[in-house]
């Protein structure tokens, strides 16, 4: 990654402008041009560094719904649950952390009834208890990596 | 749906949704690709597209990078027992933060104490430690109790799939 690719994935984080022409408009910015701006960003998706191009939706505005939900899964049994939920396309992000509740995941749905569904057939297949976190106010989202 | 589109905008919208859920191709023309699959005109498209997000509908279109490859490879979720009284005033204090990307207010639960989450990202363990103290010191007497939970594995990350999902 040299300076010009640290530039573009700064400006990126921000978004495309909504523009008739977005990628001429960022290339006049940056002072390159369309075609060298969208090869480098698919190198930086091929190699990656960027996990995701493109429009960022919030389902809530949408009539769709997310939660955050945790689980507290035996350690011998760790990887067979990640396996479960890995197949599950309701669940949008798993992480472990380190702690009792230590497989900590997003699920997105079209709607609050498909969550409610999600998860109980997540404690149906795991035999465990879910840990349903839903937001009830969004302070701040505003991720942002300056590199 | 939104109140702010148009019936005809849901519609829309849900197969842009499926039509971007990996991502937006990198085509010189990116609006004119959308009106195609869309079937409808490119200025329809942008302007489409410019009324989700003055809506809020869609954030942005831009990029999403994995921090772990950018050097950001503690993450901690920091969990915090917050009064209900303050918690509208010290929620959106905490969410003003530079150094946290997310802030919500999450429901107790039986055996989960914690109404406040603010996530915090590091390039060292130490980072997010400070992060800790300073929210913290921050909330005050307002705070009972608090954890950071440290994310040590990423088990997945596909972001949102419509498409794949089972319809009810």
């Amino acid at each position: 990654m040299d300076e010009f690719d640290r530039l573009l994935i700064n400006r990126l984080q921000h978004g495309l402008p909504l523009v008739r022409h977005p990628w001429e408009a960022l290339a006049e910015e940056l002072g390159s041009t369309s075609e060298a701006l969208r090869e480098r960003v698919q190198a930086l998706l091929d190699d990656g560094t960027l996990t995701r191009f493109g429009p960022m939706f919030d389902i809530d505005r949408l009539g769709g719904a997310f939660t955050l939900a945790a689980l507290s899964v035996p350690e011998a049994r760790f990887d067979e649950v990640a396996a479960q939920l890995e197949a599950m396309p309701e669940v949008a992000h798993n992480y472990r952390r380190e702690h009792r509740w230590n497989m900590w995941f997003v699920l997105g749905c079209e709607t609050p009834q498909g969550i409610a569904e999600s998860i109980a057939r997540i404690e149906a297949e795991t035999g465990l208890a879910v840990l349903n976190l839903p937001k009830e106010e969004t302070f701040h989202v505003g991720l942002h990596f300056p590199v | 749906m939104s109140v702010c589109t148009s019936p005809s905008d849901d519609g829309l919208t849900r197969r842009l949704i499926v039509l971007t859920e990996a991502g937006l191709p990198l085509v010189a023309d990116p609006w004119a690709w959308l009106a195609g699959e869309l079937g409808i005109d490119v200025d329809a498209t942008l302007a489409l597209l410019q009324r989700l997000q003055a809506d809020g509908a869609i954030r942005r279109i831009a990029a999403i990078p994995n921090h772990y490859r950018l050097g950001y490879r503690h993450n901690g979720m920091t969990v915090w027992d917050v009064d209900d009284a303050e918690i509208a005033r010290l929620g959106a204090l905490i969410g003003a933060q530079p150094f946290v990307s997310h802030c919500y207010r999450r429901p107790r639960q039986e055996g989960w104490p914690y109404n406040l989450f603010a996530m915090v990202h590091g390039r060292d363990a130490s980072d997010i430690e400070a992060y800790r103290n300073q929210i913290r010191a921050l909330l005050g007497n307002a705070c009972r109790a608090n954890e950071m939970l440290v994310s040590s594995r990423i088990l997945k990350k596909t972001g949102l799939r419509l498409a794949t999902q089972r319809r009810a």
